[in-house]
């Protein structure tokens, strides 16, 4: 089934993987994608929530992927005070990541590509300073050389193919968020149409709580913290107990844990005839930690380029650099800024968040998520005295 | 001096690896895979972790 040789081989079948895979298969070009897991979208390592601007990226999905639709967020402060925004017609869906991330895949097969399940890349082959191939364990057993023109790392937030490669895609620990969901079932919600998200730094520090509905009675609960104290299991676990009136018949169906990179964005993500996208390049939105719109949009981007230079016949790295301008052209920049957003949230007091939730709208929250925004968040924390230098930081 | 993972615990999500600044960690089909030689027992690995399974001794 796989061959000796492709046009471009990708690690990982996520959305980024997939997203580059499609693209080049529909440009003509060979293509072999292979998952280390046995399962393409299982284990799932997130939230499931998918912005409708993601879709209109992606295209229609199939309803068999969703779950839920969602119209609007309940943001909590501390003290329970609650912020309602309404996402209207831009809102989203609640999806299943087994079903999606296999209809992705799918997706890129019809186009072309070779899929392939539990086949993992064990190493990368360099001549010189350029990457001609992997290494790539089939089924568990049988180990290949399959030789490429361009290597993709899209192995998720590990990023263990790109430092195999010599891309130092390490992750700082200030900037990953340490994940932990529960989906659950017979839980009390109000309402399945929105997404709850909890903040506080009792709550979650660093982070937030998530209820992300995908059903009337089934969520997921998730948390994401950094640098704090206990591991992120045990303030979901105290979150779960202490709201009986959500959690007191709830069931547990499935646990899931994950690394979610917020911030340190590469300047470089390419080397001679290799390039990584998703995840594995840090490309999540800091303030949500949300990362399949920005491995889809990478992934389009790294396929266009890499089109490109085959066509050239030329695949080094200053060519294949055209991605890393593309990249922080059109998201980099933006993402730059949520970093800051996060790195000021991430500084504020039980009682900031109390006050920002009084003046809250939803316009501001939607913008702040996309890198705007910036000036009405500082015109809030203003207010206090103390926060004024913070404020600083967001303009 | 011991790097030591509860298997039992551990989820399998990767977070340790991805900050592992020597590469001694691996994600397998398995589970994590660690590399004695590689490790410097700097304990970071511990630290991200969101259900706690690593204990590092220096």
């Amino acid at each position: 089934m796989i061959k000796d040789s492709y046009d471009v081989v990708v690690a990982g079948a996520g959305p980024g993987g997939s997203s580059v895979s499609k693209t080049l298969a529909e440009l003509g070009f060979s293509v072999l994608m292979v998952e280390k897991r046995q399962e393409i979208g299982a284990p799932k390592r997130c939230g499931e929530g998918l912005t409708m601007n993601t879709v209109d990226i992606i295209g229609e999905i199939p309803q068999e992927c969703i779950r839920q639709k969602i119209d609007g967020a309940t943001l909590y402060a501390p003290n329970g005070n609650h912020v309602l925004v309404d996402l209207g017609a831009e809102g989203g869906y609640i999806v299943e990541r087994k079903a999606f991330d296999k209809w992705l895949a799918v997706r890129a097969s019809r186009a072309g590509a070779t899929v392939v399940a539990h086949a993992e890349v064990t190493d990368v082959i360099k001549e010189g300073s350029q990457v001609t191939g992997v290494r790539i364990l089939v089924g568990g057993g049988e180990e290949k050389t399959v030789r490429a023109k361009v290597v993709v790392a899209a192995d998720g937030v590990e990023s263990t193919v790109s430092r195999k490669a010599g891309l130092n895609t390490t992750n700082k620990l200030v900037n990953v968020d340490s994940g932990y969901q529960y989906e659950m079932s017979n839980l009390k919600l109000e309402t399945s149409k929105r997404i709850i998200l909890y903040f506080g730094n009792d709550i979650a520090p660093r982070g937030y709580l998530w209820i992300f509905p995908k059903g009337p009675d089934i969520a997921n609960v998730g948390i994401g913290t950094a640098m704090s104290e206990k591991p992120a299991k045990w303030y979901l676990d105290k979150f779960i107990k202490d709201h009986p009136e959500i959690f007191g018949q709830s069931s547990i169906i499935e646990a899931n844990s994950g690394g979610i990179p917020v911030g340190g964005f590469l300047e470089n993500m390419v080397l001679d005839g290799f390039l990584v996208v998703g995840d594995a390049a840090h490309q999540v939105n800091p303030i949500h930690g949300g990362g399949m719109k920005e491995a889809t949009i990478a992934g389009e981007m790294a396929a266009k380029v890499i089109a490109k230079a085959i066509e050239k016949g030329d695949v080094s790295a200053s060519v294949l650099s055209e991605y890393n301008e593309m990249w922080w052209k059109e998201r980099g920049s933006k993402l730059k800024k949520v970093e800051k957003l996060r790195e000021v949230v991430e500084k504020l007091s039980d009682s900031d968040f109390n006050m920002i939730s009084e003046s809250l709208t939803s316009d501001v929250a939607i913008g702040l998520t996309r890198g705007g925004k910036m000036y009405s968040l500082a015109k809030i924390l203003m207010k206090n005295p103390r926060l004024v230098k913070l404020a600083r930081h967001l303009i | 001096m011991a790097w030591k993972i509860d298997n039992e615990k551990c989820l399998r999500c990767g977070a340790c690896v991805s900050v592992c600044p020597e590469l001694a960690l691996e994600l397998k089909e398995t589970g994590i895979v660690h590399d004695a030689k590689k490790c410097t027992l700097c304990g970071i690995c511990e630290k991200v972790c969101p259900v706690r399974a690593i204990e590092v001794k220096k």
